[in-house]
């Protein structure tokens, strides 16, 4: 299939060295080093403004690095757009706010991009998107508008247009924080789903109870610097660092 | 006593809202007494203005003859315009070979019909017809000199032939380049985004009627002599890309309301550019500005009747020539009537039509 799967499997999905990023003068991401192996998960968190969103943004170049390396599935990120769009096909992303094309029926959201970027007839993207929406349970609303269903509903069409495209990392950037309490658990569970299957992920969130079930490791960052990286167990008993401490104790104190 | 029923209740109907016109007239125009008395004096004062005019364009109207005898009663005189038909529709047209204006009138009505009737299927080959094979067939048929018909210089077109030649071009030209003139503007290529603002600035701000004088007068004196330029042809480049300026400013009021998450969701899914656009961003941004863009394409089809300026005669034209017939002396009102309730149906059907067409849009978004 694609370029990336006839590379051996000891390979890294996702590496990043001494990746640096300025908004103007504004040094947002300051030498990030990560790899992450194949079938890893991983959960950032954080304080606003530390980086988070920018640094999984880079991974599919939604945002431009100025500094360092990114190599995806073995694919070095250049600013080659055919060869971005190589690593963007491999890549879903979810965002916080959902981004449903809300002109397109959920059916369609999911088969815009197996139609015209992956070249699949309609019959065949629109069995494949049925099957995925049955995953996330959702394949009864198929043909309804994304302004039709509910955040958590509609994040869960956001899943699984991403799955469509067969990708073999998912990013997401703070999937549950727009999403009512109530409809946080049934995307989770979706995720937590997808974790136990295999899929490399990224995950940009404060759900610690999904980062103590899932994570492989849980990486924290603070003003554009990974400050500490630890397995979820050792992450959240013995946090090491005292900016991590004072995180912590915010986020799970009230 | 039982605390609970025997049987169920019988579904109730809704309170009805609308019961035929006198429920209407009494929930709207004479709910209480005051309501009811100043409808009354709004109705009775918009008779008394508007009586004359029923009582001059309808009751004491002449409708039937050939004539300037024919107009005898103190209302308005039809005949003029009846006499004067086929001018007003084919201008200086040859006679003989009217009826190849009448294939492209026909073609063009079974197009809009079928285009607009929601039941008829495969809108999509009809829309592209409708858009690139019948301005070729037009053009063949209304200039003629190839495959056997004869040639009708532009000069002769008029009438209302004309004025929908011109707005026909005006409005499916200027759309597309208004569209990608919007894109450019947006562009992150500094050569691309100069290029467009610079264009669109210097169109915006000249006055239409400046630009029909610059193709008629000046750009022949750029031209080889030799290159024959027709006048019309000129004429509706002029008036396509002065009316693409303001289209490209329309879309782009729509591009920048649609959010960039949108953008991203669908580069996150692997989409180049273009797809971008005209998969995701332009179908939901042109959709919040049809309003505008139908307003632009009403503005477009009134100022069609400018190119008189420029020597070309189009309905209000022609009709305005016929005024100085010293046959028909004196029938000025009922020309400009005539003409304004030509220019008032084509408006106010797409006007309407752009209604129509934004209610089915509506996919329950906000
Ligand atoms: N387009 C931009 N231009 C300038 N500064 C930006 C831009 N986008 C983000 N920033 C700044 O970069 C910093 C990091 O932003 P980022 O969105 O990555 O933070 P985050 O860790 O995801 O925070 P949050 O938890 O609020 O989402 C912030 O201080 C933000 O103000
Ligand atoms: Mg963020």
């Amino acid at each position: 299939m694609s370029e990336a799967n006839a590379i051996s499997n000891n390979t890294p999905m996702i590496e990043l060295k001494r990746l640096n990023k300025w908004y103007g003068d504004f040094h947002v991401l300051r030498d990030i080093d990560l790899t992450v192996k194949r079938g890893e998960r991983i959960v950032i968190c954080g304080p606003s403004g530390s980086g988070k969103s920018t640094m999984i943004r880079c991974i599919n170049h939604l945002e431009e690095h100025q500094q360092g390396e990114i190599v995806v599935g073995g694919i070095q990120m250049t600013r080659d757009i055919k060869r971005i769009e190589q690593i963007r096909r491999n890549v879903g992303m979810v965002f916080q706010h959902f981004n449903l094309f809300p002109h397109l029926t959920v059916l369609e959201n999911c088969c815009l991009s197996p139609i015209w970027v992956q070249k699949k007839p309609r019959r065949e993207a629109e069995k494949t998107a049925m099957e995925y929406l049955e995953r996330v349970k959702i394949a009864n609303q198929a043909r309804k508008y994304p302004g039709q269903l509910s955040g958590g509903q509609q994040q869960r069409v956001a899943i699984a247009r991403s799955l469509c495209m067969s990708p073999e990392v998912m990013l997401f950037d703070e999937p549950t924080s727009a999403l009512d309490p109530e409809m946080i658990k049934e995307v989770l569970d979706v995720m937590v789903e997808l974790a136990q299957e295999g899929m490399t992920m990224l995950c940009v969130t404060h759900e610690m109870g999904f980062a103590k079930t899932v994570a492989d490791r849980v990486i924290f960052m603070d003003e554009g610097q990974i400050i500490e990286e630890n397995a979820p167990h050792e992450f959240f008993n013995n946090p090491r660092s005292l900016r991590t401490q004072t995180f912590l104790s915010q986020i799970l104190g009230h | 006593m039982t605390a609970f029923r025997e049987q169920m209740i019988a579904q109730r109907q809704p309170p009805d809202q609308r019961r035929g016109v006198i429920g209407w007239l009494r929930t709207n125009l004479f709910a209480g007494p005051i309501n009811s008395i100043i409808s009354l004096i709004v109705i009775a004062i918009a008779i008394r203005l508007l009586w004359p005019v029923i009582d001059w364009a309808f009751i004491e109207a002449d409708w039937v003859g050939n004539s300037r005898e024919a107009c005898t009663s103190d209302g308005a005189c039809w005949v003029f315009i009846s006499a004067r038909w086929n001018q007003i529709v084919y201008g200086f047209y040859p006679e003989a070979l009217r009826w190849r204006v009448d294939i492209v009138f026909a073609i063009f009505a079974a197009l809009i019909a079928w285009l607009i009737v929601p039941k008829l299927p495969a809108k999509k080959s009809v829309g592209i017809f409708a858009l690139i094979g019948f301005p070729i067939v037009s053009w063949i048929l209304l200039l003629g000199g190839m495959f056997g018909l004869d040639h009708v210089p532009t000069r002769l077109w008029g009438g209302l032939m004309l004025t929908l030649t011109i707005a026909a071009v005006g409005i499916v030209g200027s759309l597309p380049i208004g569209v990608l003139l919007a894109l450019g503007r947006r562009s992150k290529m500094p050569l691309v985004k100069g290029v467009c603002v610079v264009f669109i600035e210097f169109w915006r701000g000249v006055p239409l009627i400046t630009v029909l004088f610059m193709a008629s007068v000046m750009l022949p004196l750029f031209v080889p002599a030799q290159m024959e330029f027709d006048k019309l042809l000129r004429a509706l480049i002029g008036i396509m890309l002065f009316w693409s300026a303001y289209m490209a400013e329309v879309v782009r009021g729509g591009l920048q309301a649609i959010p960039k998450g949108q953008s991203e969701a669908g580069a996150a899914l692997g989409l180049g550019y273009w797809q971008r656009m005209g998969l995701i961003v332009l179908p939901q941004a042109l959709k919040l500005v049809i309003p505008g863009i139908v307003n632009t394409f009403i503005s477009l089809f009134k100022d069609t009747s400018l190119v008189l300026i420029i020597g070309l005669f189009d309905v209000l034209a022609i009709i305005q020539a016929g005024l100085t017939d010293s046959d028909w002396l004196g029938f000025a009102i009922e020309g400009y009537v005539f003409a304004a309730l030509i220019f008032w149906v084509f408006c106010f059907s797409m006007s309407r039509y752009s209604q129509y067409i934004e209610n089915r849009l509506n996919t329950g978004h906000k």
